[in-house]
């Protein structure tokens, strides 16, 4: 997509590095080995002008400016493949790749795909577009009630943050679902907080638009500042993220937890009421932000190991090599345009990865993920029968609810 | 320096279920969620485009409501220079023929070369307000542009037309011109940008008098659209279901 008339301040390059040096980590910039490790490693690089460690080479020569004319940067889907493999530990995902979103989106250079979502996250307090005040209909489909924090006006001990795929897409609101009777049959004193939630913002943030992430954490800060509450269980990696790592720098601080380390502390009471259902292969997908990003490997496969007759099966790329699954950073309102660039995508890649492991079942723990693979697995030879379930499914099925 | 108007205009959000009021003329509007009227978006982004391309002097006029503050930092945010609220408007929506008197005193004092408004809004489909903003003006006035540039004292202008025809217009400013679409998409500006508009630039407040006037045209009766007729369902196995409309297709003479 070309790119008309960018606005640019003369002195880009040196601003920007400027800007660099001074976030957490942000000098180990000056310490890159152009190694490239980073450029190799990041599953759109082949289809940037400007992978990471040429954006390095490049500022180093002071010629950056030459980066806002490209939009190669939307191909960046934040997944943290090269921040883990960096030999000088630069953090270029969170520094180096975010910033360069932030400077793109502020020069105006915005792919319209992503424009619409983040302008959707302003106006309805999710990227869908959908109805605020509808963010809760999902609960009129269940036989219990789930209360509503600000209505019940009483104090809760869990608090379960949603998430906007969750509450909106038809397909994740089945893991919704799912998860709901799980904490049902539990007896676990929750409650949402249902047309009161928004966006958590961290996919908003990063795609670039830090002001629009701070305005929605702000928003949720105030309804939480409201409620009386023991912790927060979210079954959003994305979530999790924000409200673990990024909303108590703006001084918003909360125990949370994210649903697959709250269930397995409650195995013991979830074993017995596990049903055999005959062996099945079943592989996992680390997503990006509980794994490489949080550093939560373990309770997911504790889970799937405790369900009968399932076995776990291992793909070639796992745990901190797991591979993206496209959503992240953007990259879920960024479709078309990444197909456009790199025809191809990530959730077909990974899906081959899934027919390699002959695996029946792919498990996924993260809201962007069903979708993604089921709609690549529709079009992957040999992965015609195979079952996209997040683990909360799992479980749900396994009990029989 | 050329002086161009934008009308902005705030309508329903059609995400949300829309309801009528108790009164039964107008919509529940306690309910109501506003959002910018997608063509009055596209003339501020043309009119944004014509700034940047030579250099105007850009004011965005809009009526009070629920949001209009947002709605005219953002403008600022992508380049306007000068923000008027109108004020004084009881509940509801005034009708175009009072807003649009209101609109043209002032639009008379700041003596624009260029008048542009979306060609017509949720709550307008009929797009009066530009024309009649034209007719008090005394400005001629062109509907249905997607794109316009100043040359020489004169605005051209492309004006659609159905079955895919376009015209290339030259009019004599000053002009009222309805916006079906801008030649770029609107831009998006950073909510960090809007922000900062917020703390430095000024909405000028304008009383308006006359907005609650009652105009030649008045609403009698608000309604969702009644279904006169139903269709049936045919009910039964796919058999049954088959011979129904067979005999159905025959008693109609079709088979």
């Amino acid at each position: 997509m070309a790119v008309n008339s960018i606005p640019q301040s003369p002195p880009f390059t040196a601003s920007f590095k400027e800007s660099l040096l001074k976030l957490p980590d942000g000098d180990r910039i000056q310490s890159c080995l152009q190694c490239a490790c980073c450029s190799g490693v990041c599953p759109f690089g082949f289809a940037m002008d400007f992978p990471p460690g040429r954006m390095i080479a490049w500022m180093r020569a002071g010629i950056l400016d030459e980066m806002l004319k490209s939009d190669s940067i939307w191909m960046c889907v934040s997944c943290y493949a090269c921040t883990e493999v960096c030999p000088k530990d630069i953090p270029i995902t969170p520094g180096l790749m975010t910033r360069a979103k932030e400077e793109a989106l502020l020069a105006g250079n915005v792919p319209l795909e992503l424009q619409s979502a983040l302008e959707f996250s302003q106006q309805y307090s999710n990227p869908l577009g959908e109805s605020a005040r509808k963010r809760a209909a999902w609960i009129e489909e269940l036989d219990f009630e789930v209360p509503i924090v600000r209505t019940a006006k009483r104090p809760f001990d869990v608090i379960w943050f949603v998430g906007d795929y969750a509450s909106y897409h038809p397909r994740v609101k089945k893991v919704t679902i799912a998860f709901a009777k799980l904490l049902h049959k539990l007896g676990v004193d929750f409650g949402i907080l249902g047309p009161d939630e928004h966006s958590d913002g961290d996919s908003q943030r990063l795609a670039g638009e830090r002001g629009l992430f701070e305005m929605l954490a702000e928003k949720n800060a105030k309804i939480l500042s409201k409620c009386e509450f023991q912790e927060i269980i979210t079954t959003d990696p994305h979530a999790y993220n924000a409200l673990k790592n990024e909303y108590p720098q703006l001084g918003f601080e909360y125990p949370v937890r994210h649903y697959t380390e709250f269930l397995v502390e409650r195995l013991e009471e979830l074993k017995p009421l596990f049903k055999e259902n005959g062996p099945v292969k079943v592989t996992y997908h680390d997503p990006c932000y509980l794994g490489r990003v949080n550093h939560i490997y373990d309770a997911p496969r504790q889970l799937i190991n405790a369900l009968p007759g399932l076995e776990l099966l291992e793909m070639s790329h796992t745990k901190s090599t797991s591979l993206c699954c496209g959503g992240g950073g953007g990259g879920m309102w960024l479709d078309g345009f990444s197909w456009e660039k790199a025809e191809s995508r990530l959730s077909d890649w990974r899906i081959k990865e899934v027919v390699e492991v002959q695996a029946e079942i792919l498990a996924v723990a993260c809201p962007y993920e069903p979708p993604r693979f089921e709609d690549a697995a529709k079009a992957m030879p040999g992965a015609e029968k195979l079952i996209v379930k997040d683990i909360a499914e799992l479980i749900a099925d396994a009990i029989g609810i | 320096m050329t002086e161009i108007v934008v009308i902005a205009r705030l309508v329903p959000d059609l995400v949300e279920e829309l309801e009528i009021a108790a009164s039964g003329t107008d919509l529940d509007r306690s309910w109501l969620r506003l959002i910018i009227n997608e063509f009055d978006n596209h003339a501020i982004e043309q009119a944004i485009i014509l700034k940047e391309k030579t250099a105007a002097n850009v004011t965005i006029i809009s009526l009070e409501a629920e949001g209009v503050e947002d709605m005219l930092f953002t403008t600022a945010a992508k380049g306007a220079d000068r923000l008027i609220k109108i004020t004084g408007l009881d509940d509801g929506k005034p009708t175009n023929q009072s807003a649009a008197k209101e609109i043209a005193k002032l639009i008379q004092e700041i003596g624009p070369d260029l008048v542009l408004n979306g060609v017509q809004a949720h709550d307008d489909i009929s797009g009066d307000l530009a024309p009649l903003l034209a007719d008090l003006l005394d400005m001629p006035y062109v509907g249905y542009i997607s794109g316009v540039n100043l040359e020489n004292g004169l605005a051209k202008a492309y004006k659609e037309y159905p079955g895919g025809i376009v015209a290339e217009m030259e009019i004599t400013l000053p002009a009222v011109l309805g916006i079906q679409s801008s030649e770029e998409p609107p831009r998006y500006v950073a909510i960090s940008k809007v922000r900062q508009m917020m703390s430095t630039a000024t909405i000028e407040e304008i009383s308006g008098a006359d907005l609650n006037q009652d105009g030649p045209v008045r609403i009698n009766r608000m309604y969702l659209p009644e279904a006169a007729e139903k269709a049936e369902m045919l009910k039964g196995n796919e058999d049954e279901i088959a011979e129904k409309l067979s005999s159905i297709l025959q008693d109609l003479g079709l088979l």
